[in-house]
């Protein structure tokens, strides 16, 4: 009997679920295959169908030549943008939920401010923002080091920080969601603890490095990953408009771009990985 | 100028944050029967009692006015936090503020340096150009149509999966939870190639329903994210009510119907308003998926499109001399409904964040 009622619920549960398995295997981890099994393929469209004709990794090798130089240039900013902004963003998005969990006025004021942008901020809407100039070039056109920097630094490395402070307000804007979450963490940690920490003589800088931070290690692994998921997906972002482009290129095709999606793909794991390596919450972490 | 009024803005709240302080200590000293009114009657009797309280004050009082008994309950912590507060918000509505002052000045207030925030005059003519381009009404019924349905269908759907995943005992539900998860980490540019060619041999291209039927099947815009919302929620439900309604006799469907639904009705709408603004924002695989008929349904992709439906719109000369100022026009209109939406409803979006439940784990 027992053993039929574990069934009958075993059954009943994956009535309930079922249907994102049917998706999972016709939408995404079918696609997944196949998207792999293009990327080593000279894929052509013939009038049939889809022709293939194994090519190993030469789809992957046309990335480092010249019809995939738009795609790699893409990358490469992408990464400067990912190594600057991911910090930057959590910084920013910690600093903002720090103010707004003081006793203060218009708390819900100010937290609709900041939670704003994750509303209006649509591809298309961003680009026509920073084509504008709306997106704080003016705020930003006194720094006049800015010019400096461009010319004695590399422009690897000086190209992410110049973009990144003539799109600052936009950069910020990518911090909706994580604000509120860090805001949320704030409000769950015992006021307790601060009160103890202060009969011992802890001043309130020693309490945020000693007691907020190490209390929030959760939301912060949570934050980094958001963020890189966010920056990546982002449909202006150079590399998936540079993937979409190659795909209905006469020059590359399907097979090439199933391949730079999935050489990003790897890079994204790897930021990934070093997240997780950094930011990694401790098993023995107290919950809650 | 703007600084002026920031700095203004500032002061303003100081002074309220001051004023709010002290009506809280006298309504407290009134209750306890300690209050005992200091300030004396009459106009020259109170600028005596002033000079009075300047020539006694001490240096002890100012510093504990100034810094408080821990710092941060001080008045300069105060006017760190509310600088702090007001110049990055500024600076965070400064695009939007931007948009507004210059969608409405006309070519010769953006030309001029001296005008800087408030136009010279009434300027709409941008605003009737934006709209005609974007043939704003007939898109904007279409563009909500097809955000409205997939995000209400994702929100049905995901309450499902997450009931059953809380609510139910079975082999691989790891396996099923980590894939969940997996789902939210691959970027889905990364397999969109063979779901092209697949939509393509299913005759969805060019079809709402390649929009709708990821969200039917519970892959749609971050399906993941609500899934796990949903299942945050359920989980809370107490096992007791659960029981008891399965000894009256409910089975399961009727379970969630009865007792879940009414129960998760936050997580619904949170799931709901998300999904309604992430639809609304997700220009990629529309324009992908319905290729040339994306322009019709979809405000956002016209935007991407302006100054080419410009020119087919009006004259070339005219096509030329497009400024900033329609262009923010149209950004506005665009975001114009999601405003509307999140000022009436910013709270459901906010708190929804916090009561989602991921901070929690």
């Amino acid at each position: 009997m027992k053993m039929k009622n574990s069934v009958r619920e075993a059954i009943v549960g994956y009535s309930f679920i079922i249907i994102w398995i049917i998706g999972f295997i016709f939408l995404t981890a079918y696609p997944i295959i196949m998207s792999i099994i293009y990327s080593v393929n000279d894929v052509t469209i013939a009038g049939t169908g889809i022709k293939m004709q194994f090519s190993g990794l030469a789809n992957y090798g046309v990335i480092f030549s010249s019809a995939g130089s738009d795609y790699l240039t893409a990358l490469k900013e992408f990464l400067g943008q990912v190594i600057l902004r991911v910090p930057i963003i959590l910084v920013f998005s910690i600093i903002i939920a720090l103010l707004l969990n003081q006793k203060i006025r218009f708390r819900g004021f100010f937290r609709t401010i900041f939670f704003l942008p994750v509303i209006i901020s649509s591809g298309p809407v961003i680009s026509e923002l920073v084509s504008q100039g709306a997106a704080g070039e003016n705020m930003m056109s006194s720094l006049t080091f800015l010019d400096s920097l461009q010319n004695t630094l590399n422009p690897v490395i000086a190209d992410p920080i110049v973009t990144l402070f003539e799109e600052i307000i936009i950069v910020f804007w990518f911090s909706g969601v994580q604000v509120l979450l860090f805001l949320s963490a704030l409000q769950k940690i015992n006021k307790e603890i601060y009160e103890a920490a202060a009969i011992d003589g802890a001043g309130p800088w020693e309490s945020f490095w000693k007691i907020t931070l190490p209390s929030m290690k959760n939301i912060v692994f949570v934050n980094a990953i958001y963020t890189l998921v966010l920056l990546a997906t982002y449909s202006e972002n150079g590399v998936v408009t540079a993937i979409k482009n190659n795909m209905f290129s006469i020059t590359t095709g399907y097979g090439v771009a199933s391949a730079m999606a999935w050489a990003y793909f790897i890079v994204l794991a790897l930021l990934l990985l070093i997240i997780v390596l950094l930011f990694r919450p401790g098993r023995e972490s107290d919950k809650g | 100028m703007t600084t002026f009024i920031i700095i203004l803005i500032i002061v303003f709240l100081l002074v309220l944050d001051q004023v709010i302080q002290h009506e809280k200590r006298k309504k407290n000293q009134i209750k306890n029967g300690t209050y005992k009114e200091t300030w004396p009657k009459g106009f020259i009797n109170r600028i005596k009692y002033f000079f009075h309280l300047v020539k006694n004050l001490t240096w002890i009082k100012v510093k504990k006015f100034l810094i408080g008994r821990k710092f941060n309950d001080g008045f300069l912590f105060k006017i760190m936090v509310y600088t702090l507060l007001v110049s990055i918000g500024y600076v965070y509505v400064y695009p939007v503020l931007y948009m507004l002052s210059t969608s409405f000045k006309s070519r010769e207030d953006i030309i001029n340096p001296m005008v800087m925030w408030v136009p010279t005059s009434l300027y709409l003519d941008n605003y009737v150009k934006a709209y005609n381009v974007l043939k704003y009404f007939p898109t904007l019924f279409k563009s909500t149509l097809i955000t409205l349905l997939p995000a209400v269908i994702q929100t049905i759907v995901c309450s499902f999966i997450g009931y059953g995943l809380a609510k139910f005992r079975f082999k691989l539900k790891k396996l099923w939870f980590t894939l969940i998860l997996l789902t939210f980490l691959i970027p889905s540019q990364v397999y969109m190639i063979p779901k092209y060619v697949m939509f393509n041999s299913l005759n969805l291209l060019n079809n709402p329903m390649a929009v709708i039927l990821p969200a039917i099947l519970g892959q749609g815009v971050n399906s993941a994210i609500f899934i796990l919302i949903f299942y945050q929620f359920f989980r809370m439900i107490p096992k007791s009510i659960e029981e008891a309604a399965e000894i009256d006799g409910a089975g399961p469907y009727k379970r969630f119907f009865l007792i879940g639904i009414p129960l998760a009705v936050p997580a619904f709408i949170t799931s709901f308003l998300f999904g309604f603004v992430w639809y609304w924002n997700e220009t990629y695989f529309i324009s992908l998926f319905l290729g040339d008929k994306a322009k019709d349904l979809s405000l956002q992709i016209r935007l991407a499109y302006f100054v080419s439906e410009y020119s087919s719109l009006y004259s070339s000369e005219e096509t030329a001399l497009i400024n900033e100022g329609i262009r923010l026009a149209a950004t506005l209109l665009i975001i114009l409904p999601m405003l509307i939406v999140y000022f009436i409803l910013q709270r459901w979006f906010t708190e929804g964040v916090e009561r989602s439940g991921i901070t929690g784990e």
